[in-house]
């Protein structure tokens, strides 16, 4: 935004930088806004439901569907052998069927599906299937499939240095292992799609997805046809948080499959249940590590070794598990390394995107690592931390070679350490904890630094289309999804600034493959960076030919013309904006752009996973204080002081809201969301009656959110804002580290504490009892 | 088995032949054709789907549309008057109480129950109220500041 822009921007509703409602809020409220679910059903349409397996590994010797095809209302079933395309609906590596072709390898894999009249009738036909499986050895967890060699992906490493000689000659030395549970995405609105047929044998597919271009791949190569014979249409999501990235071209391609064979509508919505049994999640891991650190606690070398549940297939294992090795320094310099990271095929659900994307789980293990070393040496872990941060200037160059140029996290701590009270609080926690032998408090500040791009260089490209229509109003498009993080707004925001109208004018239009093709999904926090960008693109072009055009037709230089406020400056006078696009639009001016853009600097080789994979980075911190009862092992946090980096916010309110909502996701990611499987890879915890997402009444009692003020991005990014939608979650981390602080004083600060994640009061308990006991009650 | 029901959506009488299993909020979406009451959990545990049934907050995926017979159902789409939104509606829009909005619906419903009973919350009984109403995006905070707001413009 230039000067002139800035000082024109209150006069104008809507600007880049104002916090602005959403722009669906009053149809959100109202109960007007449209999910897949609420769009008008067309005529003739059947709904669908999935028959899973009950198996985690076996062959299907016999698939008998007779009593599912003569149930009441079935019009359809349809099996692997149904399939005229390709059975896959695997995003990067084609292991993924849609319709298990013979072999199942998790309980919940979709074997065949059941068209009905009503959802009902699908519902109850699906149970009537006699399934004979021929069982074969499963593998269920990280550990087994590291025993049996069993992965989806090869292993990969990252060595910088001679970590060994390092660790041995360091003057202390640490070791441990962590576990680490997965997280199911638990978007309100669950997993579903409805395929329209349309004439030619094409498909029109409204799909509740994050990717509505790979779901158009996926579902064009399922049916025999091309991309162009299928559109896919998202106006909206209710919730999404990863987990429809890569899932809905499974229930996408099943309408779509079914729609092709049956030649009517076809919608499936998958209920709870069976949404969190079929569909993947946050990877659980299992981290090694041993570290070498001086008489300060700084580390001098460092070896990890990362082994993730990758379930039953690759879907985007590679790149998150990258991320995890490129997010184990977190804001640390880690001086030799070795990281090893592998991808474990097990007989369970296939895991997935969620909000963070594999840094997260790269970021806890560092965290507890630089906490131990602190618990050690008998230092405050707040001062090893900053001990250990990346330097300005010295000391800033990354695992992956990547020099940190932005670094924000000494101002960010400096501010909050000293906000949030944290040295008095500290010591006042310290007396509490004496004098009270069955609550124990704990308090830590933990630090983020998370990359912003897509790993995987290609995918960092966006596309946008702009129309002006001759009453000056706009219609606005682009490659990205709306999932309620505020894409929408704020890319409309962009364009009002570029444009200088009210934000009111521009009509925000559900994202069309037909539209803008080849769209990556929206996901890595990229949403408004490249979708603005490309937004920005296609207006500036629009702007330029209306500029050429004023020039001309008013006979003054291209310099006189000037949009401000709705109105347009040409030489002395002012003419109204739609008064020019009017004009424009009589003397033949093109007043449709595409816009494009591709994220600059980037540059990384993966074979030795070096160079530059992220643009920038986002920084914060978070300050929590903790409660337990070492009795039950129930606890609360009792405050929670956040201070985060937006740069300079294109919408506070919707930064804002991404900030507390992601703080309270890796809340609840490290505490009371646990995933269960029992030993026949059945899925226990498929319901929010035994999966506990974080509600209203455990939200902290006192909850500070401040945005660090007005830092720009020192990158050209759009109005030099940053990325928020993933950063924040990781802020979570430092109730994890608190937990351990209150933990570690049952004995009196001595043995390391041992809390596994998620930290259930069970888990807490069990810590609690170690620490005391040097053993786990049962 | 198949019975004719009639109550009152949002002031309207409607009447409907439903089976004896239908649920309430099949009846309000599928039939009655009011999207605006969701479906996020099918068990009663989310409260995308509450609704008044005389004057009192219910999850309509719990209840059997044959129980709503001769009820007085208002749902999202029946609080906003004469064009206006409803000042809680109002609060939720200005105050950023929503993200992907699929949940907002429930809690807008089930804050106007609360209303009746504390037409004045605090923070704590807000929370503990709203524990039956998920929301995953917001972390809850602009929901407490918005119910708040909402209960202050409605004693104006």
């Amino acid at each position: 935004m230039d000067a002139k822009a800035k000082a024109a921007a209150g006069a104008r509703r809507g600007a880049a930088g104002s916090a602005v409602p959403h722009d669906s809020a009053h149809l959100h409220v109202s109960g007007e806004a449209t999910y897949t679910d609420d769009i008008l059903e067309p005529r003739g349409l059947l709904h669908l439901a999935v028959g899973m397996s009950q198996k985690a590994h076996a062959r299907i010797r016999q698939l008998d569907l007779s009593a599912v095809r003569s149930a009441p209302g079935v019009v359809a079933v349809m099996t692997a052998d149904d399939i005229p395309g390709e059975n896959n609906c695997g995003p990067v590596v084609k292991d993924d069927p849609i319709l298990a072709p013979g072999l199942v390898q998790y309980v919940g894999q979709a074997l065949f599906v059941v068209a009905a009249k009503s959802v009902t009738q699908a519902r109850k036909a699906v149970r009537l299937a006699r399934v004979d499986y021929e069982e074969l050895e499963a593998i269920l967890d990280p550990l087994q499939a590291l025993a049996a060699g069993s992965f989806v992906l090869p292993t990969e490493t990252i060595r910088r240095g001679d970590s060994r000689s390092r660790i041995a000659k360091a003057a202390n030395r640490l070791n441990g292992r962590l576990t680490l549970g997965g997280q199911d995405q638990f978007y309100l609105e669950g997993q579903i799609a409805m395929a329209m047929p349309r004439e030619d044998g094409d498909l029109f597919i409204y799909s509740s997805t994050q990717h509505p271009g790979e779901v158009q791949h996926l579902a064009a190569a399922a049916i025999g046809r091309q991309s162009k014979d299928v559109v896919v249409e998202c106006r909206r999501m209710g919730g999404a948080f990863g987990g429809k990235e890569s899932q809905p071209a499974l229930i996408a391609c099943i309408a779509g499959l079914m729609a092709n064979q049956t030649g009517k509508p076809c919608k499936l919505r998958l209920d709870r249940d069976d949404d969190m049994i079929m569909t993947g999640k946050r990877h659980d891991f299992v981290i090694d590590y041993e570290v070498g650190f001086d008489k300060d606690g700084r580390i001098e070398g460092i070896e990890f070794t990362f082994a993730s549940r990758c379930g039953m297939s690759a879907d985007l294992s590679g790149a998150i598990n990258d991320r995890t090795m490129f997010h184990c320094d977190n804001a640390y310099f880690l001086g030799d390394v070795s990281i090893v990271s592998h991808r474990c095929k097990t007989h369970t659900v296939s895991n997935t995107a969620f909000r963070g994307f594999g840094g997260p789980q790269g970021m806890f293990a560092i965290e507890c690592v630089v906490d131990d070393i602190a618990r050690r040496l008998g230092k405050d872990p707040l001062d090893v931390r900053r001990h250990n941060y990346y330097g300005i200037g010295e000391r800033d160059v990354t695992q992956y070679l990547q020099k940190v140029e932005d670094n924000l996290l000494h101002e960010i701590t400096d501010i909050l350490e000293k906000t949030s009270g944290y040295r008095d609080r500290v010591r006042s926690i310290r007396e509490f904890n004496a004098g009270n032998p069955l609550l124990k408090r704990g308090i830590a500040l933990t630090p983020v630094k998370f990359g912003i791009s897509f790993t995987a260089t290609h995918l960092n490209q966006a596309g946008a289309l702009v129309h002006i229509y001759t009453d000056g109003s706009v219609h606005l498009n682009h490659g990205g999804t709306e999932m309620g993080q505020g894409l929408f707004t704020k890319v409309a925001q962009v364009v009002a600034d570029e444009l200088q109208i009210d934000i009111d004018r521009i009509k925000i239009t559900a994202s069309d493959t037909s539209k803008v093709p080849n769209a990556s999904a929206t996901a890595a926090s990229s949403g408004s960076d490249l979708n603005g960008k490309a937004a920005q693109a296609a207006a500036r072009k629009i702007k330029k030919r209306l500029i050429r055009f004023a020039a001309e037709h008013f006979s003054v230089g291209e310099g006189e013309v000037e949009f401000v406020n709705n109105e347009v400056r040409i030489g002395k006078k002012s003419i109204a904006f739609e008064k020019l696009i009017h004009l424009a639009w009589f003397a033949r001016t093109s007043l449709s752009a595409t816009g494009f853009y591709r994220t600059p600097k980037i540059n990384y080789d993966r074979s030795t996973f070096s160079g530059r994979p992220f643009f920038y980075f986002a920084y914060g911190a978070a300050v929590s204080e903790v409660i337990i009862d070492t009795l039950t092992g129930e606890y609360r946090v009792l405050r929670a002081d956040i201070l985060h980096d937006c740069g300079k916010s294109l919408n506070p309110a919707i930064d804002r809201g991404q900030i507390e909502g992601g703080f309270v996701q890796g809340v609840g990611w490290l505490t009371s969301e646990e995933l269960w499987w029992n030993d026949k890879g059945e899925l226990r915890t498929h319901a929010p009656s035994t999966y506990k997402i974080p509600t209203s009444s455990d939200i902290p009692l006192e909850f500070n959110v401040t945005m660090l003020e007005s830092t720009a991005n020192r990158e050209k990014t759009i109005y030099r804002s940053k990325a928020v939608g993933e950063p924040p979650l990781m802020l979570g981390l430092s109730v994890f580290q608190a937990l351990r602080d209150a933990i570690h004083s049952v004995d009196g600060y001595g043995r390391l504490p041992e809390l596994r994640a998620p930290a259930t009061p069970e888990a807490v308990l069990d810590a609690v009892a170690l620490q005391r006991n040097g053993e786990v009650r049962l | 088995m198949k019975s004719q029901i009639s109550l009152q959506l949002n002031g309207d009488k409607v009447s409907a032949e439903v089976e004896s299993r239908t649920l309430l909020v099949e009846l309000i979406r599928q039939r009655l054709g009011k999207t605006g009451t969701h479906i996020g959990c099918d068990t009663s545990q989310c409260g995308a789907c509450v609704v008044h049934m005389n004057g009192r907050s219910v999850k309509s995926c719990t209840l059997l549309a044959v129980q709503a017979q001769g009820a007085d159902i208002v749902t999202i789409e029946g609080i906003a008057e004469n064009g206006e939104l409803h000042p809680m509606q109002q609060a939720f829009r200005e105050h950023h109480g929503l993200q992907c909005g699929f949940c907002t619906p429930g809690m807008i419903m089930s804050a106007l129950d609360l209303l009746k009973l504390h037409p004045d919350p605090d923070d704590r009984e807000i929370r503990e109220w709203l524990e039956g109403n998920l929301c995953r995006c917001t972390g809850y905070q602009n929901i407490v500041r918005s119910i708040k707001a909402g209960a202050r413009a409605m004693r104006r």
